[in-house]
């Protein structure tokens, strides 16, 4: 079955590609995307399935020898990843193709919206699936690229100076990484991943520690890790409701992706543990932190954003079964709510034409549906059982645990602590837009809400809940592909048939 | 092999002037400074690979071929470099329209924490929302968690543009 491998980078280009020649037929446009992330849904499934069975999935492009050649790999991390991205992606596309037939160019100019939309799905595609550094680079920079594009929308005053600090950070860490990939490549004369895991074991130790160092460097900006995640609470506010949902679903989350793939596969002797659990520990607090101060419903969601990649991280830098098991659980649950919460305020700003907490109240009683759409998901995020992101943090607490030393034992803490602050940052956003006496920002702001974008997030309402029903089989796939991880060999002896580390 | 010390040096200076051009706030000065960062990238990968022939077989024998795989990524580098210069360009240029400078400004928070210590002011609790520079308009002493204040209102009303209501006043909805 490796003929669907390279379908979900194929189809969202072919697609991309197919309505910018329709820009002038916006009906068929948005079929065409639809249809095509539909598609890549179906391939993404299929091939989570093959992975999951029959282990990781292999395409050699154009048929070259493996170290020679680019290979695309699907093994099971990657391929939960891609499933999970592009249903989130799938529900974002439609909530955005609501918005755009209920005011027709107001807030998505529909001519560029949809093919840099579907640009931005391949490149996360392709960052999942590449088997060699250099074209995760190129998958981070034609997802990176599209998201310029989509985060400038429009070119207003404040999507500008948002623009300009996001693509300058952005550029940054993309020429950090290329230099990461450059020196790795002088190092053991190979980018290929499954390669490098063996070359890189026969390098000596520092040198070893000096390329993960500059590699992890590169991803943490890009994962929004703690001293490095300054950019996003700026940037990701300015940007359209469906934009800022998806760039808050998937694209940090590419960064930890990179970041898991490089700690498991190529630099397994864990030297940067501790260094990644300090890390983490801040993320988690001083994110938490930074909500709690908001007054900004999409900036709160963001700093929530950032502090929950500690959680992430916590779970890489455990670098147990457990840990990773977590980890990748939580990767599930947390695209799935967070997307879902930038949607739910979307909806918010829609009704009543702001997100700042001053000046919206009484929520619940004049859009009741809307009210459990931001507080399922709110309970969600902050580890309210039953839902799923009480099993993901409790998953991660008992690695710690388990774990056992000074550092684990913090982040516990840290960990349960930050669970606590997001329920008060959540439930005061709560208490302060959807309690109170009605107040809208924009009186004339329409009653009703268009039936499509109110659909699409109950639909991410409903697969959040989902998550709890499913946590079962999604956590034995986690373990699998976590044990997976730590064996190393599944994935060489995949792709490099006979050469194992 | 030994990389060419002139290169390394040269790599070296192209990062320098790259990273301190980058910390500019103007936006075509920290675009000079990406370029220049993105060439030192570039030399870095054609340091990685070693010097010889063509490396096309038949032409070259395969010990005395360069390595072409830093430069097949260099172009690719090259390339995206090209187009996000392009792009960045033209970000400076609407920046430019829209504010007549390319500057990059503070973030908004940012500055409203500035304005607060000015005022030697900090930021009250929640339901104080009369205060600080984003007070809203026409919710001065309205208790926030009362669901119901008399008379229940329906829509909230106001213009946007009014002036805030003095602290502890007891104006209710209009």
């Amino acid at each position: 079955m490796t003929f669907l491998v390279p379908l979900p980078v194929a189809l969202p280009l072919l697609g991309a590609a197919l309505t910018l020649v329709l820009v002038r037929r916006p009906v068929l446009q948005r079929t065409i995307s639809v249809a095509a992330l539909g598609a890549t849904l179906v391939v993404a499934v299929l091939l989570l399935w093959y992975a999951y069975r029959s282990g990781p999935q292999v395409v050699r492009i154009g048929g070259w020898p493996s170290p020679v050649g680019i290979v695309l790999v699907a093994d099971q991390l990657a391929a939960l990843m891609l499933a999970v991205s592009v249903a989130v992606t799938l529900c974002v596309l439609l909530y955005s193709v609501g918005e755009g037939r209920a005011d027709p160019g107001q807030h998505s100019p529909v001519v560029i919206y949809h093919p840099t939309f579907l640009v931005l799905t391949a490149g996360v595609t392709n960052a999942f699936l590449a088997g060699d550094l250099f074209n995760l680079f190129v998958g981070f920079e034609i997802l990176l690229a599209a998201s310029y594009v989509l985060l400038t929308l429009g070119g207003t005053e404040a999507r500008t100076r948002a623009g300009t600090t996001y693509v300058l950070v952005s550029l940054l860490s993309s020429l950090i990484f290329l230099t990461g990939v450059g020196l790795v490549y002088a190092a053991t004369g190979t980018v290929n991943m499954a390669q490098l895991a063996s070359r890189l074991d026969a390098l000596p130790d520092d040198l070893r520690l000096a390329l993960q160092l500059v590699l992890l460097l590169a991803f943490g900006i890009k994962a929004a890790v703690f001293p490095l995640s300054a950019w996003l609470p700026d940037s990701y506010p300015t940007a359209p409701a469906p934009v800022t949902a998806v760039f808050a679903g998937l694209l940090t989350k590419v960064g930890v992706y990179a970041i898991i793939r490089s700690e498991t596969l190529l630099f397994p002797d864990g030297r940067t543990d501790g260094l990644l659990m300090v890390a983490a520990l801040l993320t988690m607090l001083v994110g938490i932190l930074g909500a709690v101060a908001q007054n900004d419903l999409k900036r709160l969601l963001s700093f929530t954003l950032v502090s929950h990649i500690g959680y992430l991280l916590f779970g890489v830098a455990l670098g147990s079964v457990a840990g990773l098991a977590g980890a990748v659980y939580y990767v599930v649950h947390h695209i799935t709510i967070q997307t879902t919460l930038f949607l739910a305020v979307g909806l918010v700003e829609r009704r009543t034409g702001s997100t700042h907490l001053d000046r919206i109240g009484g929520l619940a009683r004049l859009a009741p549906l809307l009210g459990i759409m931001f507080f399922v998901p709110a309970l969600n995020l902050a580890g309210v059982p039953p839902f799923s992101g009480f099993l993901g943090k409790l998953g991660l607490l008992r690695a710690g645990v388990d774990a056992g030393g000074l550092l684990p034992g913090l982040l516990v803490a840290a960990g349960s602590l930050t669970s606590l602050l997001t329920l008060y940052a959540t439930t005061r956003a709560w208490n302060l837009a959807f309690w109170r006496a009605p107040r809208l920002a924009d009186p004339d702001a329409a009653p009703g809400l268009p039936a499509l974008m109110v659909g699409a997030t109950t639909v991410l309402v409903l697969l959040g809940l989902g998550l709890t029903v499913g946590a079962g089989p999604i956590f034995d796939i986690g373990v699998e592909a976590a044990e997976d991880l730590r064996l190393r060999l599944p994935y060489v002896e995949a792709v490099l048939p006979g050469d194992g580390p | 092999m030994t990389p060419d010390v002139v290169l390394v040096v040269v790599v070296g200076v192209l990062f320098a002037t790259g990273a301190i051009l980058l910390m500019e706030r103007s936006l075509s000065r920290a675009l000079l400074g990406v370029i220049l960062f993105g060439n030192g990238v570039n030399l870095l990968l054609l340091l990685a690979g070693h010097p010889g022939g063509v490396p096309i077989v038949g032409i070259t024998p395969a010990e005395e071929m360069a390595d072409p795989l830093p430069e097949a990524m260099i172009l690719t580098a090259i390339v995206i470099t090209l187009g996000l210069t392009a792009f960045l360009l033209a970000l400076a240029y609407r920046s430019w329209q829209l504010i007549g400078h390319d500057e990059v400004r503070d973030d908004p928070e940012d500055r409203r924490i500035v304005r607060r210590a000015e005022r030697d002011q900090v930021s009250g609790p929640d339901d104080s929302t009369t205060e600080g520079p984003l007070a809203p308009d026409g919710f001065g002493g309205l208790d926030p968690e009362q669901v119901d204040p008399e008379p229940p209102p329906r829509r909230f009303d106001g213009p946007a543009t009014e002036p805030p209501q003095p602290p502890g006043g007891t104006a209710g909805p209009r």
